[in-house]
């Protein structure tokens, strides 16, 4: 019987690594990792110490910059510039209207069209935004929700009709409702119709897409909405379990999908308990995975994830100074090992970044990934006293908000977390904790320079922003009138119908249907709105 | 008036979803002894001046974070002054500085940037009511 260090080298010695040299500015040569002969080492069950043996001397993490305002012909320029940069994943915003599901020309619209991300109404939009670019080649992450479905169908609809089949793509669609629900509300149908729109995207990409992550189980917005970073973890986390639980009652086996999971969290200002958050988020998942769920797939139980630097830390006074909150959080998400990065602009508690703004958030990670050699050895905070015991205790925290989720469900996560955004549980906590941190914040037991303390400086205020104006906007809906008028109507309402009598059936999966409407150059609003008339919409309640 | 009756409506306007800053305001204006009306999520203006005048409200807080608010803002002040209201409204959220100029303009009466604090936050609405009064 070999030792755990034994085996973690045979898998380490098996992995294709970078080229060194690996040692420190000095010249000490640095071991892969460090650990106890017996301890536990990175790719071994239950993967605290991360998802695999080599971690970074394999690949780095992804420099994975999130972009997108405008037209679509806009935002492929950004895309091109990020390429350009050294960036290697796009990562796309969308604007409000596409996030739910509303033409450009939606009286809804006015004044949101282009402005938090790029507006995509048709698959001609879809064209605009990804051309020139090789969708077989890089990887494509997609920040969409409620019309996930609809987006996905036309991004292959797009590739295919550029030559690239489906089997080929590579990258991840958000695709994680439930969080809307509970953080960042952006829902349109109730959550169990919106559920069966998650499972027809699993069931697809499991079956079509190989390279596709089909969903990415988000605490970030959770997070950014207030929760505590235990909340964070626990609400993420059992999500997964039931979007695991709706796959398996569709009769997917556990490790048909499971490694198509992804996870994304984020990165707040507390160094040490953001590190911890990590390692425990590997642990549960791996255990879970395991022992509830019955993976035997590895893949299945190694939990990836992206990790985005936290908004909500970023301040509008002395806007220079958050270069330097979002260095020390990208660090902790690489010393927690995460899979890709995108680290935030200075000027995003003002505006959407600009060009400049973006590329020095970028230059942060390229610091950290070749300056620091902060990534030559894995896990690299594993073993303290200190990290192992937050990490436990991380861990603890999130197994009590478990058990209250799996009594909320009788005995299914799936069901507890449904019931518990139907009885505003998650909505609820959320607030609350927001409202913990702003009191310690008037307090002044929370500091936050330049906002209740070290105010001098505050006054400059000669930081260039990005200003978008209403010309996008204008641009985008002549646009729109002009794919309106050159398709066929027929075909238009055949994909339609189509589309109305699949929604009616829950077994069928809509994938198809969507693929062939997008093809017809139907609107993502026409879409959403047909599939709304069957499966209705979703009002929240407003509670304080 | 005195302090203990200030109603104020607290809303979100448009597609934006962001709705922390709009409950922690709700929570620190309430805890101010001023009582709150939330809204909800994806009014329109229209909706939200009907509310306002319906409700008799001391002051609109409308939380904006999408980048909206230099189109929708003053339509909520224009709707409620259609109606033929005075009620003074307050935009709060990621608004730059080089736009209160032109709130200013459109009628909105005060503007609250992100990490305001708390008393900031509840002076501000009550000198706008005040002042209205």
């Amino acid at each position: 019987m070999n030792t755990p260090r034994q085996q973690w080298q045979k898998a380490f010695d098996d992995s294709r690594l970078r080229e060194g040299p690996f040692q420190t500015m000095s010249g000490i040569p640095l071991e892969p990792v460090y650990g106890p002969e017996d301890g536990e080492f990175p790719g071994q069950y239950p993967y605290a110490r991360g998802p695999y043996a080599s971690m970074y001397r394999s690949k780095l993490w992804t420099m994975r910059m999130f972009a997108g305002f405008g037209t679509a012909i806009d935002t492929n320029q950004r895309f091109k510039e990020i390429i350009k940069a050294g960036g290697d994943g796009l990562s796309t915003a969308f604007d409000m209207p596409t996030l739910l599901g509303l033409d450009s020309d939606d009286p809804m619209a006015l004044g949101e069209v282009g402005r938090c991300g790029v507006a995509i109404d048709t698959l001609a939009d879809m064209r605009d935004l990804f051309a020139d670019i090789d969708l077989g080649g890089i990887t494509t992450s997609m920040t969409i929700n409620s019309p996930a479905a609809v987006m996905l169908a036309m991004f292959v609809a797009q590739a295919e009709t550029a030559g690239v089949p489906r089997a080929k793509l590579g990258g991840t669609l958000q695709n994680d409702i439930l969080k809307e629900y509970q953080a960042q509300k952006e829902f349109v149908f109730p959550p169990r119709q919106s559920m069966r729109l998650v499972r027809d995207t699993v069931a697809f990409t499991a079956a079509e897409m190989p390279r596709w992550h089909s969903i990415s189980i988000s605490g970030y917005h959770i997070r950014e909405a207030g929760s505590t970073a235990a909340e964070e973890l626990a609400f993420t986390l059992a999500n997964g379990f039931a979007y695991v639980e709706l796959a398996r009652q569709a009769g997917l086996p556990v490790d048909s999908f499971a490694p198509r999971l992804s996870f994304f969290f984020n990165a707040h200002i507390d160094f040490f308990e953001e590190i911890a958050k990590y390692r425990a988020a590997r642990r549960i998942w791996a255990r879970w995975l395991k022992e509830r769920y019955g993976a035997t797939n590895e893949r299945s139980m190694q939990l990836r994830f992206h990790t985005q630097t936290a908004g909500v830390s970023l301040t509008a006074q002395q806007p220079e100074v958050n270069i330097v909150r979002t260095a020390i959080e990208a660090l902790a998400g690489v010393l927690g090992g995460t899979q890709s990065l995108h680290t935030n602009s200075m000027d995003e508690a003002l505006a959407l970044p600009t060009e400049k703004a973006a590329r020095i958030a970028l230059r942060t990670q390229q610091v950290i990934a070749y300056e620091t050699n902060v990534a030559h050895v894995a896990d690299p905070l594993g073993g303290s006293y200190f990290v192992e015991s937050l990490t436990d205790e991380m861990e603890r925290r999130a197994e009590e908000i478990f058990a209250h989720i799996d009594e909320m469900g009788r005995g299914s996560i799936l069901e507890g977390c449904i019931t518990g955004i139907e009885e505003n549980w998650f909505q609820g906590r959320i607030a609350d904790s927001a409202y913990e941190l702003e009191r310690n914040f008037n307090r002044g037991e929370r500091i936050v320079v330049g906002v209740n303390r070290f105010l001098e400086g505050n006054d400059d205020d000669d930081l260039a922003i990005l200003k978008i104006t209403n010309e996008d906007e204008t641009k985008q809906r002549q646009r729109l009138s002009q794919v309106r008028a050159d398709r066929n109507d027929a075909a238009v309402q055949d994909a339609l119908d189509r589309l109305a009598k699949d929604a009616v059936d829950p077994e069928v999966n809509l994938m198809p249907a969507l693929i062939d409407a997008s093809l017809a150059y139907v609107t993502v609003g026409e879409m959403m709105n047909t599939m709304a008339g069957v499966f209705g919409r979703h009002v929240e309640v407003p509670t304080i | 008036m005195t302090q203990e009756s200030l109603r104020v409506l607290v809303a979100k306007v448009g597609l934006d979803g962001h709705d922390r800053g709009v409950k922690v305001v709700a929570r620190l204006l309430r805890d101010a002894g001023i009582e709150v009306i939330y809204t909800g999520l994806f009014q329109t203006p229209e909706t939200v001046a009907a509310a306002a005048v319906d409700e008799d409200v001391d002051v609109v807080g409308l939380s904006m974070l999408s980048g909206a608010h230099m189109t929708l803002a003053p339509l909520v002040v224009k709707a409620i002054r259609d109606r033929g209201s005075d009620i003074p409204v307050v935009l709060g959220g990621i608004v730059p500085n080089q736009d209160v100029e032109e709130l200013t303009a459109a009628g909105i009466a005060a503007v609250l940037g992100p990490g305001a604090p708390a008393d900031q936050v509840v002076e501000v609405v009550r000198n706008v009511a005040a002042a209205r009064a």
